[in-house]
């Protein structure tokens, strides 16, 4: 009798004790994930902090070495929209032209890929060739060229290459988007008379809406991104775009660095503003191929 | 230029799906003549801007006398080393941090669904001003970096693009920093379509924690960890931006990579030939890579 009740008390309390340490595991476990947000938040933010705060410094205070701003001020935003130095003399026709563009590389990027539905296997695996040749390694040639194509400095030039290297990617999504359309669909216009080019503006572009708007999205912000083909082909202050601006204060030592710093702010704000925008959709682009290991 | 091209890994699987033949089957006469008009435009800009580039770089670097050079050059030398450093260390630790990474945020926690976002802006930022960035943290006394060593422990932190190896090392964790995100996202995604079965078998037979982990996640993600891998790897080799703004190639161009160099050749030195050249010289690892990758993407022994 006792020892049947001395073996559930014992029983009792072991399992009370397990009970306390499967809570105290779970308790470090909160706290270990809570402590690797806190790093991971601070490792993502430091570069951005390091931004605003330098975009806060009132001119010619830039170089000390505290943490905070001492005196806030937004004077160098000011100064960037209103063009009030001379370094940014053309800063809202660099940004028009950043935004031109993107734009122009959007627009031929769904057109080229839109237009590879049918018969995309025909040419993805030569568009595959752009994918894996490091675009880098063609600025030298293509430099070359497009002096001898008479396009230097003009925004053409940067608008052919990106949508050279756009399309790819374009091509695949609508490639694997089109594939979901099924075929009977097709079968069943054609019998009522359709031609190809009416299948594909009235039953191909409706049904592909949510690939043009990943795709759009992607090529804007390839576009607006990208840096080495605009600094090489657009030189001139009136041709060149945001980005361009921005790494040649980098090569002078005197430049203002608080404008500098709230030139990249600006820039930076419409790609963020739209990958938060279309993030949902972008991520459902990428869970599309992406998980097909 | 790689920048958002990153996105682009999600497409690339559509290569080696079964091609539908019902296409094929009937097409003749007006049909053959619509599938040219749809091909034409973008084989114009194809033949253009990728083919005759190519055919014109191949053409540019002809003369073996230019590798000799390269080889004569300790800076080529070096180069090649830093470039093996920078995509070697950049690449693997980026992937293996990321696949840790997109575990963890399989949590649910609050705290947890809400970094994700955060975590994300890296990848939303635009290279350039992320790496102007950089720059300035790093810049020395007046950077933010040696602010905060100073005004923390009170020590004088380092000169940090006046030591090669400290250099190096900037541009690797920068470049870390801006991509780690994408290749999280991508794994996340994956690690989310694994059925929710699977865990529970294998929790069933015993396979819980790290051998969950090895036992069930590793099988089911080797293929697309190493596709990603081969993807990044053959982006790192071309990498311009992030030397070039980091670090600057400084400490006297014993940090530039590859891409770097070649653009000092073509542009500082007057030597177009010899800088594609340069950058030629990694034809003999690109090409294996991506005949690695077309193998990687043809077999799919773990299917979901």
């Amino acid at each position: 009798m006792s020892t049947i009740a001395a073996d559930a008390r014992l029983a009792t309390r072991a399992s009370s004790r397990a009970h306390s340490s499967e809570r105290l595991r779970r308790y470090l476990r909160n706290l270990g994930t809570l402590v690797l947000s806190t790093v991971i938040v601070v490792w993502t933010l430091a570069p951005l902090y390091n931004m605003v705060l330098i975009s806060l410094e009132p001119e010619g205070d830039v170089f000390t070495d505290h943490i905070w701003p001492r005196v806030p001020s937004v004077e160098s935003f000011w100064g960037v929209l209103t063009q009030g130095h001379w370094y940014l003399e053309h800063f809202w026709r660099q940004f028009a032209n950043s935004l031109y563009i993107g734009l122009m590389v959007t627009f031929f990027a769904l057109l080229f890929g839109r237009l590879r539905i049918r018969h995309g296997w025909l040419v993805s695996n030569a568009a595959l060739l752009t994918y894996v040749i490091p675009a880098s390694f063609l600025a030298i040639p293509f430099y070359r060229i497009m002096q001898n194509y008479g396009l230097a400095n003009n925004p053409w030039s940067v608008i052919a290459a990106l949508v050279a290297f756009a399309t790819p990617y374009a091509i695949f999504v609508f490639q694997e988007y089109g594939r979901s359309i099924p075929i009977e669909v097709d079968e069943s216009a054609r019998i009522d008379g359709a031609s190809p080019p009416q299948i594909y503006l009235r039953i191909y572009l409706p049904l592909m809406a949510p690939a043009l708007v990943a795709v759009g999205t992607y090529a804007l912000l390839l576009a607006w991104n990208e840096y080495l083909y605009q600094f090489l082909l657009l030189s001139s202050k009136s041709s060149m775009t945001v980005p361009v601006a921005l790494a040649q204060f980098l090569s002078s030592d005197q430049s203002p660095w608080n404008y500098m710093m709230a030139t990249a702010i600006i820039y930076a704000a419409p790609p963020v503003a739209i990958y938060y925008a279309f993030r949902r959709r972008m991520t459902a682009g990428l869970t599309m191929g992406g998980v097909k290991g | 230029m790689s920048s958002v091209r990153q996105v682009l890994a999600a497409g690339l699987d559509a290569l080696n799906r079964p091609r539908r033949s019902a296409w094929r089957r009937n097409r003749h006469g007006s049909e053959l003549a619509w599938a040219i008009a749809f091909v034409v435009p973008y084989a114009a800009v194809f033949f253009a801007f990728v083919v005759y580039p190519v055919a014109y770089a191949l053409w540019m670097a002809r003369d073996p006398a230019l590798y000799r050079d390269l080889i004569a050059s300790p800076l080529y030398a070096q180069t090649v080393i830093n470039t093996a450093l920078f995509v070697g260390l950049g690449v693997n630790v980026k992937m293996f941090l990321a696949l840790m990474l997109s575990g963890f945020f399989m949590r649910r926690r609050w705290w947890v669904k809400a970094t994700l976002p955060v975590f994300m802006l890296p990848w939303a930022l635009p290279a350039i001003p992320a790496f102007v960035s950089f720059h300035w943290m790093l810049i020395g006394e007046e950077g933010l970096v040696d602010g905060l060593l100073s005004a923390l422990f009170g020590i004088q932190g380092p000169l940090w693009f006046n030591d090669r190896g400290l250099a190096l090392g900037s541009n690797i964790v920068a470049y870390i920093w801006k991509w780690m995100p994408f290749w999280t996202l991508t794994f996340y995604a994956a690690r989310t379509a694994i059925p929710h079965e699977i865990y529970e078998a294998a929790a069933v037979d015993g396979a819980t924690g790290s051998r969950r982990f090895t036992h069930v996640v590793l099988p089911l993600l080797g293929n697309l960890y190493l596709v990603c891998t081969l993807l990044s790897t053959l982006w790192t080799i071309g990498d311009f931006t992030t030397v070039s703004l980091v670090s600057e190639g400084a400490p006297a161009y014993s940090t530039d990579v590859l891409a770097t160099l070649g653009f000092h050749y073509a542009f500082d030195a007057a030597q177009p030939s010899l800088g594609v050249a340069a950058v030629m010289s990694a034809l003999p690892v690109l090409i294996p890579i991506v005949i690695i990758l077309m193998c990687a993407l043809q077999t799919r022994e773990v299917q979901l």
